[in-house]
């Protein structure tokens, strides 16, 4: 006998159980998890390794690197000296939680207060896959243009903050701060907004203050 | 290759549901794909039907697909219209300050699927 089952179950549901799972294993442990999105070529290695550097000696952070296939940009983290590693997705275009599980054990958390996780380069499938991050953080370089939320609106929506990188690019782009701003405050009326330039500085402490407010504010416990 | 993580997951949900209702064996298995939910419906199906058979609870069970048609609304001029043939600028008033209703969601509606406490078929 066979029989119909109505289910209106999203199909991502198993992995949004695993993700809720490990978020609160990592609270327990005091370890926050930040996940990392942008297109590629954001600047999103370059952001993380001038985060490192300036908070070099008040949070130990470690650095995990999604990529399709390379190392490169776990050689760049680790010439820093914090701990990295660098996680194959084997083709896959987006981390879920079983593998962001899979990665931390491979790092030592113990010795650590913040994990980095560099999602894989791409904004549409790693906003439908909750990777257990207490923190979603979308990188958005001034090159690639302010109608970016029109384009991609569930990464917005799915971000708690947006890092606008490059800023020192502005003048040559016709880059609209407050545009940029308005429409992904349309989609999410809490995200933070941040413009910064990893290659001057300028904005960086702004961003680096959310980051270690948001850890202390124990928004994720 | 979104479309085998997607299968992968539909897969391990659909082991969770069966636990969840005691269910032997899927019979088939109906997903309601939005129109702009990113999601290849044909290489879900490829993905689809190589995984089916490396898994005992899916062996064999087809997977249809229903489309749901994306809706956008203009917060200018408070209408809604067709996403696709008219992207994000509204064929109304022509703005684009616009965000999608419906449409980029992706769920499993149903399975058939035979329960352990039924008898078995060729009894």
């Amino acid at each position: 006998m066979i029989r119909t089952i109505e289910l209106k179950e999203t199909v991502t549901a198993s992995n949004d159980r695993d993700a809720a799972e490990l978020r609160r294993e990592l609270t327990a442990r005091g370890l926050f998890l930040v996940n990392l999105t942008s297109a590629p070529g954001s600047g999103k290695t370059t952001l993380i390794s001038r985060t490192v550097s300036d908070l070099i000696g008040r949070v130990r952070i470690g650095v995990m690197e999604a990529d399709i296939a390379s190392d490169v940009d776990a050689k760049k983290i680790a010439a820093l000296g914090a701990a990295s590693i660098q996680l194959h997705t084997d083709g896959m275009c987006h981390m879920d939680a079983g593998m962001t599980r899979a990665g931390l054990a491979g790092m030592p958390t113990g010795d650590l207060d913040v994990v980095f996780l560099e999602n894989v380069g791409n904004l549409i499938c790693p906003a439908e896959f909750d990777t257990g991050a207490h923190v979603n953080v979308m990188i958005l370089s001034v090159p690639e243009g302010d109608d970016k939320p029109l384009k991609y609106p569930l990464m917005f929506q799915k971000s708690d903050a947006l890092v606008v990188t490059k800023t020192d690019a502005a003048p040559y782009f016709d880059f609209d701060f407050a545009a940029v701003t308005r429409r992904a405050r349309a989609l999410n009326p809490g995200i933070a907004v941040f413009p910064v330039s990893a290659k001057t500085g300028e904005g960086m402490r702004a961003w680096e203050d959310w980051l270690l407010a948001e850890r202390k504010r124990g928004r994720h416990a | 290759m979104h479309e085998l993580g997607i299968v992968k997951h539909v897969i391990q949900t659909l082991h969770d549901v069966a636990k969840e209702h005691d269910v032997r064996r899927i019979g088939s298995v109906t997903l309601e794909v939005g129109e702009v939910s990113g999601v290849v419906t044909e290489q879900l199906v490829d993905c689809w039907n190589y995984f089916r058979e490396k898994d005992e609870l899916v062996r064999g069970a087809p997977l249809y697909i229903e489309t749901v048609e994306a809706v956008t609304f203009c917060t200018a001029c408070e209408g809604t219209y067709k996403t696709v043939p008219n992207g994000k600028t509204c064929p109304l008033c022509g703005s684009t300050e616009t965000y999608l209703l419906q449409g980029n969601a992706f769920s499993i509606k149903q399975i058939e699927a035979e329960l352990n406490t039924d008898p078995p078929q060729n009894a």
